[in-house]
């Protein structure tokens, strides 16, 4: 039956395209939230552990690049810790054996996640719905078992104590304040990358894709084309996001390309909300400070985010910004097409 | 006696290997592949219920002295109703939402079942002993061949082919087929289409149960074992294409005796070497051996 109904990847998304521009109060909201969110995130160092909420940026960033994909192209990609530990790796030995500066090692660990959705992605856009996610995810434990043999990733110890190079080769990166701000700097450009894709031409196309593929190929879209590019932007975000975490944790580990954090970084989208911009990075804030909490004991994490997996697709389809901006805009009396409906099906057949 | 200057019973030994793998393969993916005809669901927390089934059996000897023989029929049951259960209580209500919510939701219990048996039994693996009238060797001359492992690959076969039959020859079958080519229009028949439905996906974990019984004495009964096994399966049913249960059954040995045989001429590659295989595959016939074309 599905073969029948290529589209199933897309129906996923309809959940939430809450901030779909010109109807709702949300989206004047989210300027207003970027504001006060970046006020905070200035300050915030002064009375929280900067490491702490370095993490959690970091992992944000992944969760919006990981969006990207979902929630406005309609691709779930089972595989994303592999671009996230890959340039994790790539940023790790240039730091620490070729004795790049920090933004070349940056860039470089970009670059790779970059080259790497293109060849993954490449392979993965020729099936769709449920065979695009196991092979993503095929293709990521690849990866994860070439970082456990190749001679530069340190096999099961990893790259450890990874030199924190200075910014330009003059910006002293040793403070964890400065790493902060640096991380801080990468997340609003990530993030503002992932908004203006989204609000562009390009995202349109995506949507309409992501909405009916056959209509978009008829209309003269290289739909494979579309995906692709999203494809390798996302993958290039995550590998931003991965090479970020090296310069926060001086550390790039098989547990960045392990099957299991393609599904933290799911995990994190759907809880915050699939196809809203500040979803994921709820999700993410929510999923980390979790972890922090129950640390010392792993099977416990386990346990709750496969627990929170099953309440969320069951109860909570829309994530937490998806439902509470589905109830803002039911409250102001817009039930209209974009918000008024569950989650919408696949038609059958 | 040497074949491109390996000897002999390594060479065996590696394919024997291959063939065990390949057996516990094609048990999976053909559980996966029933599951999907009829739920539409890629169902991840397979590898799971296969470690469920392993535990299981580990707990019924070490719990109420229940041997392997009995387990071997007991602990697919169980897991059977544990898995009408899951699919009456949580799976049924995504029926007719998006396929990928099906995915989401087992991965959740994936995790739910391997974080639980990870807090009672840590990671470190329970032994469990071959039974006494599989101890021993064949001596075939050339290699020798651990009565245990020929015993696994034969019940695999058993049931592959068992499975098979069922679903090619009787009447139960054709309605199975039926259902997976227009739910609708068999339930207008008088079929009870969801009831067949629930079965089904008892049947197919219940194969997973299977093969996690028939590995226990081989592997360790460990949380992680399905972890790892169900991403190689993902990778062999995409190769095979979930559409066909031949299809299932063969790209499940098959891939295993690849596997085999890579460990023998370049050990680092067999590791990756399925997913090499489906990278290819997606190249040359992306719909996948014995997919029809999407």
């Amino acid at each position: 039956m599905s073969q029948s109904n290529p589209h199933s990847a897309g129906e996923l998304s309809h959940l939430a395209d809450e901030e779909s521009e010109h109807r709702t109060p949300l989206l004047a909201d989210l300027r207003l939230w970027a504001v006060i969110g970046i006020a905070f995130l200035l300050i915030a160092p002064h009375f929280i552990y900067p490491v702490m909420i370095a993490k959690v940026l970091c992992f944000a960033l992944f969760a919006a690049a990981f969006n990207l994909l979902l929630g406005f192209a309609g691709l779930l990609s089972f595989g994303h810790a592999a671009f996230f530990g890959f340039s994790a790796y790539v940023t790790g030995y240039c730091l620490q054996t070729l004795g790049f500066t920090a933004e070349l090692g940056i860039l470089a660990g970009t670059a790779t996640g970059a080259l790497l959705g293109l060849l993954i992605g490449a392979l993965a856009i020729r099936r769709q719905g449920i065979y695009f996610a196991m092979i993503t995810l095929a293709l990521s434990q690849m990866v994860y078992f070439v970082c456990l043999q190749a001679p530069f990733t340190g096999g099961e110890d990893g790259l450890q104590g990874v030199p924190r190079r200075p910014l330009f080769g003059v910006v002293d990166m040793t403070s964890n304040i400065n790493v902060y701000y640096l991380v801080l700097a990468i997340f609003c450009f990530g993030i503002f990358i992932i908004y203006r894709t989204v609000h562009s031409p390009f995202g349109q196309v995506l949507k309409s894709i992501r909405e009916n593929e056959d209509r978009a190929i008829s209309l003269g879209y290289d739909a494979d084309r579309y995906k692709l590019l999203a494809f390798v932007l996302s993958a290039a975000l995550a590998g931003l996001a991965g090479s970020t975490k090296v310069m926060i944790f001086q550390l790039a580990s098989l547990t960045d390309v392990q099957w299991q954090m393609s599904g933290e970084v799911v995990l994190m989208a759907v809880l915050g909300g699939i196809g809203t911009m500040l979803g994921p990075i709820l999700g993410a804030t929510i999923i980390i400070t979790l972890q922090n909490e129950l640390a010392q004991i792993g099977s416990l994490t386990t346990i709750v985010q496969g627990a929170v997996f099953v309440v969320c697709v069951l109860l909570f389809r829309r994530g937490i910004v998806g439902e509470l901006s589905h109830r803002w805009n039911r409250w102001r009396g817009r039930s209209d097409e974009t918000t008024g409906e569950e989650p919408r099906t696949a038609s059958k057949g | 006696m040497a074949f491109f200057d390996i000897p002999l019973p390594v060479f065996m030994g590696q394919l024997l290997i291959g063939l065990i793998n390949g057996a516990f393969y094609a048990v999976l993916s053909l559980g996966l592949a029933l599951i999907f005809g009829l739920l539409n669901i890629v169902n991840f927390a397979h590898g799971a219920l296969y470690m469920v089934g392993a535990f299981v059996a580990f707990l019924l000897l070490d719990i109420a002295g229940i041997g392997y023989w009995p387990a071997l029929l007991l602990a697919p049951v169980i897991v059977g109703l544990f898995g009408i259960v899951i699919e009456r209580l949580l799976l049924r209500p995504l029926a007719e939402l998006d396929h990928l919510y099906g995915l989401l939701l087992t991965f959740g219990l994936a995790l739910l079942l391997e974080g639980a048996f990870r807090h009672f039994y840590g990671v470190s693996g329970e032994r469990y002993a071959i039974p006494d009238a599989l101890q021993g060797v064949f001596n075939l001359g050339f290699m020798f061949l651990p009565v245990y492992r020929a015993w696994v690959i034969v019940a695999s076969l058993i049931v592959c082919i068992a499975t098979w039959l069922l679903i090619e020859k009787t009447r139960l079958g054709a309605t199975m087929r039926a259902a997976v080519e227009n739910a609708d229009l068999v339930r207008a028949f008088g079929v009870n289409v969801p009831l067949l439905v629930t079965v089904t996906y008892g049947f197919g974990v219940a194969l997973a149960a299977f093969a996690g019984v028939l590995a226990a004495p081989i592997y360790s009964v460990n949380p992680l074992m399905g972890s790892n096994i169900i991403i190689v399966v993902f990778a062999i049913v995409v190769i095979g294409g979930l559409g066909s249960i031949k299809g299932a059954i063969v790209s499940g040995f098959l891939l295993g005796v690849c596997e085999g045989l890579t460990r023998v001429f370049w050990p680092e590659a067999s590791n990756i070497v399925i997913f090499v295989v489906m990278a290819i595959v997606l190249i040359v016939r992306p719909a996948g051996l014995f997919g029809k074309a999407a």
